[in-house]
C-alpha cells in the first residue's frame, strides 16, 4: 500500500515534475519506508542485506528501553522531590515524563532534520539517515530542565559545524550528538550542570507536582566532585532512580539495548568491552592511591560503571562506526583510552563531574591515528612475508 | 601618476576582501583569537596594527635601496619594535584600561605576520605612497575581521557592545526571563570557529577564491 502511494506521486517528484525541488525529500522518505528498488548496474558489488537506514532503525530501537526509562525516572524523581511517590500511579509518572521528554525530540529532529534536507537540496545529493540516530541521541543526553531554545542551537551548531561541515553523514571527525552536549555544556554550564538541572519543577497538563525553586538534587557524580558522600544506593544507580540526563540513567535500560545492538553486529562488543576494562583499571589504581579528600577516587569500579553516562556512553557513543576505530585491534586499544580518560577526569578534575563525553571526543580525535598504526602494522607484516618467500 | 590611479586603489581595497590578510592568507590568526573577547580592544587592536603596518611600510619602502640584502629581516624589525613601542607608550597614556586589557598583544604586534608579509612582499619592492596605501588596507583588512569577531563574542558572550548592554536585563534568566549568556563565546575556541565562519561566508561570496 505504501508502495502504491509512492509510486503514484514519484512523477512529481522528477526531473520536470511540479516538486522536483523537493525530490531529496520525496527520495528520503521513500528510502526509509521501503527498501529501495535501485541495484547497481554495473561490475560486481555486494551489498549487506540491510542498508545504512535498516541500521539507523536498530540503534534507535535499541534506545528505546533507556528513553522510555528515563521518561518514567523524571516523573518518579518530580513524585519523591514532591514526597507523594506512594500517591501517584506508574503511568501518571510516566505521562509526565513523556510530556516533558517528546518537545525536546520534536525540537531536535525538526531542526536536524529541517538543516539536513536544507543541505541536501542545495548540494542535490540525497538525504542522509544519519540524523535518525543524532535526533533521538541529543535529547537523551541533556538534563529534563534544558530549555529548548538552548536545544535547538546546539542541534544546529552540531549539524553543521560538526558534520556537514566535514561533507556530511559518514565523514565527521567527531560524534555529532557529543558536539551538541559539549556545546551546551561550554556555552550554558549553569544549565547543564550542578544541583539545579535534574529534577522537573513545573506541572504538565496537571500532571506532577510543583516544586519550590530551592528543591535542588545532585547526581552521585555531582555529589563525589563536591567531596559529600554519595547518598544514592547501587542497587537504584543499576536501575536507574537517580537523577541524571534523560537517557543515561539506568544500567539495565542501557544493557538491553547493548544486547540488541551486539544481537544484530551493529555495535562492536570489542569497543564496548575496551572501555569498561579501560574503566575498570583506572578506577582499581585509584582505589590503590587512596587520595585524600576525594570521594570519587574511593569509588569502586561498579560504582563508577553505574553512575553518570559511562554505560550510556560505551555502548550508544563509543561504537559509532564513523568516529571511532575501524581496524579489530585499534577498537580495543580506542576503547581502552575512552574508559581510562572517563575516570581520570571524574576523579582529577573536580570541574567535570562527568568525563565521559569529553573522554569519547578526545579519542575521537585519535581513531584514525590507531587505526593508521595497526594498519602500517599490518603493511609491514605483509612485507616481511614477502620478503621470506 | 595619480595618487590615486586605479592601481593604488587595488593596492588598497584588495587587502580588505579579495586578498584578506586573517581570511585569505590566514595570517596574524593568534591575535584575532586573543583580543576579539570584547569589541573595543579589538578596534584598538585593529588600529594599532593598521598605524604600524602603514608607518613600517613607508619608512622600509623609502630605506629599500639601502638596506643591505643580508640583513633586511634586522632593519625591518627594529622599525616595526620602534613603531609598536610608539604606539604602546601612546595607548598607556591616553587609553590605559585598554592597554591593560590588551596586556602583551600590543607588544606582540612585533611578531604578527602580517606586518613582516607585507614589509618583506610589498614594501622592499614598491615606493612609499604605494606601500602606505598597501600598509593602510592590510591594516584595515585585519582590523574590520577583528571587529567583526569581537562583535559577535561580546554582543552573545556578554549580551553588551562596547560596554553598554544590548540584550535587555528582563531577558535574562537571573530577572524572570528565559536567555542566557553563551559562556563558549568568550572562549578563544569559539574565536576560532567564527573565524572559520568568516572564511566560510568569504569564499561563498567570491567565487574564484
Amino acid at each position: 500500500m505504501i508502495k502504491k502511494f509512492f509510486d503514484k506521486i514519484r512523477p512529481h517528484f522528477e526531473e520536470k515534475g511540479k516538486f522536483s525541488a523537493l525530490h531529496s525529500v520525496f527520495e528520503g522518505m521513500e528510502t526509509f519506508m521501503l527498501v529501495p528498488n535501485t541495484t547497481s548496474k554495473s561490475g560486481v558489488s555486494i551489498h549487506d542485506a540491510i542498508d545504512s537506514k535498516r541500521i539507523m532503525s536498530f540503534v534507535v530501537i535499541a534506545l528505546l528501553p533507556a528513553l522510555l526509562f528515563g521518561m518514567y525516572n523524571i516523573g518518579y524523581q518530580n513524585a519523591l522531590a514532591a514526597g507523594q511517590l506512594e500517591n501517584t500511579s506508574f503511568w501518571a509518572m510516566f505521562i509526565y515524563g513523556f510530556l516533558l521528554v517528546l518537545p525536546k525530540i520534536v525540537v531536535s529532529y525538526a531542526v536536524g532534520l529541517g538543516i539536513e534536507f536544507t543541505v541536501a537540496q542545495l548540494k542535490k545529493e540525497e538525504i542522509q539517515e544519519g540524523f535518525l540516530v543524532t535526533g533521538i541521541l541529543i535529547p537523551m543526553i541533556v538534563p529534563v530542565n534544558c530549555p529548548l531554545w538552548m536545544l535547538a542551537l546546539a542541534v544546529a551548531f552540531s549539524v553543521i559545524l560538526c558534520k556537514e561541515i566535514f561533507g556530511g553523514t559518514g565523514m565527521n571527525i567527531f560524534n555529532p550528538a557529543l558536539c551538541a552536549r559539549a556545546f551546551l555544556f561550554f556555552s550554558y554550564p549553569t544549565s547543564m550542570s550542578g544541583d539545579n538541572v535534574w529534577l522537573a519543577k513545573e506541572q504538565v497538563l496537571s500532571l506532577g507536582y510543583n516544586l519550590p525553586d530551592a528543591t535542588t538534587m545532585a547526581t552521585p557524580l555531582g555529589e563525589a566532585a563536591a567531596n559529600h558522600p554519595i547518598s544514592a544506593s547501587l542497587n537504584d544507580m543499576v536501575l536507574g532512580f537517580i537523577p541524571g540526563s534523560i537517557g543515561e540513567t539506568s544500567v539495565i535500560a542501557i544493557a538491553i539495548g547493548a544486547l540488541i545492538l551486539l544481537y544484530t553486529r551493529i555495535a562492536s562488543w570489542k569497543t564496548i568491552l575496551g572501555v569498561f576494562v579501560g574503566g575498570a583499571v583506572t578506577a582499581l589504581l585509584f582505589n590503590f592511591a587512596e587520595l585524600e579528600n576525594n570521594v570519587a577516587s574511593h569509588m569502586s569500579c561498579w560504582e563508577h560503571f553505574a553512575t553518570g553516562g559511562f554505560c550510556f556512553g560505551a555502548v550508544f557513543m563509543a561504537t559509532d562506526p564513523v568516529t571511532g576505530s575501524r581496524t579489530e585491534e585499534g577498537k580495543f586499544i580506542y576503547g581502552f583510552f575512552i574508559g581510562l580518560l572517563a575516570i581520570l577526569i571524574r576523579v582529577l578534575n573536580p570541574g567535570y563531574p562527568e568525563g565521559m563525553m569529553l573522554a569519547i571526543l578526545f579519542m575521537n580525535m585519535f581513531a584514525p591515528l590507531i587505526d593508521y598504526c595497526f594498519v602500517q602494522r599490518n603493511i609491514n607484516k605483509r612485507l616481511a612475508r614477502m620478503k621470506k618467500k | 601618476m595619480s595618487l590615486f590611479s586605479k592601481a593604488n586603489r587595488e593596492v588598497l581595497t584588495s587587502p580588505l576582501a579579495k586578498n584578506n590578510p586573517v581570511a585569505v592568507q590566514v595570517l596574524g590568526i593568534c591575535s584575532a583569537l586573543a583580543v576579539t573577547a570584547q569589541l573595543e580592544p579589538a578596534i584598538v587592536m585593529g588600529l594599532s596594527v593598521t598605524v604600524i603596518t602603514a608607518f613600517a611600510n613607508v619608512i622600509i619602502s623609502l630605506l629599500r635601496k639601502t638596506i643591505p640584502n643580508r640583513i633586511r629581516i634586522i632593519v625591518q624589525l627594529v622599525v616595526v619594535a620602534s613603531l609598536v613601542t610608539l604606539v604602546s607608550q601612546i595607548l598607556k597614556a591616553y587609553a590605559y584600561d585598554v592597554s591593560v586589557q590588551l596586556s602583551v598583544y600590543v607588544g606582540l604586534i612585533i611578531t604578527n605576520c602580517i606586518l613582516m608579509g607585507r614589509l618583506e612582499a610589498f614594501a622592499m619592492m614598491n615606493g612609499p605612497w604605494e606601500s602606505f596605501l598597501d600598509g593602510v588596507g592590510s591594516g584595515l583588512g585585519y582590523a574590520w575581521i577583528l571587529v567583526a569577531v569581537g562583535f559577535v563574542r561580546e554582543l552573545f558572550g556578554n549580551g553588551t557592545l562596547l560596554g553598554l548592554r544590548v540584550i535587555p536585563d528582563s531577558l535574562y534568566v537571573e530577572n524572570g526571563g528565559f536567555y542566557v549568556n553563551n559562556g563558549m563565546m568568550t572562549m578563544p575556541a569559539m574565536a576560532l570557529i567564527l573565524v572559520g565562519c568568516l572564511i566560510w561566508a568569504l569564499r561563498a561570496c567570491q567565487k574564484e577564491q
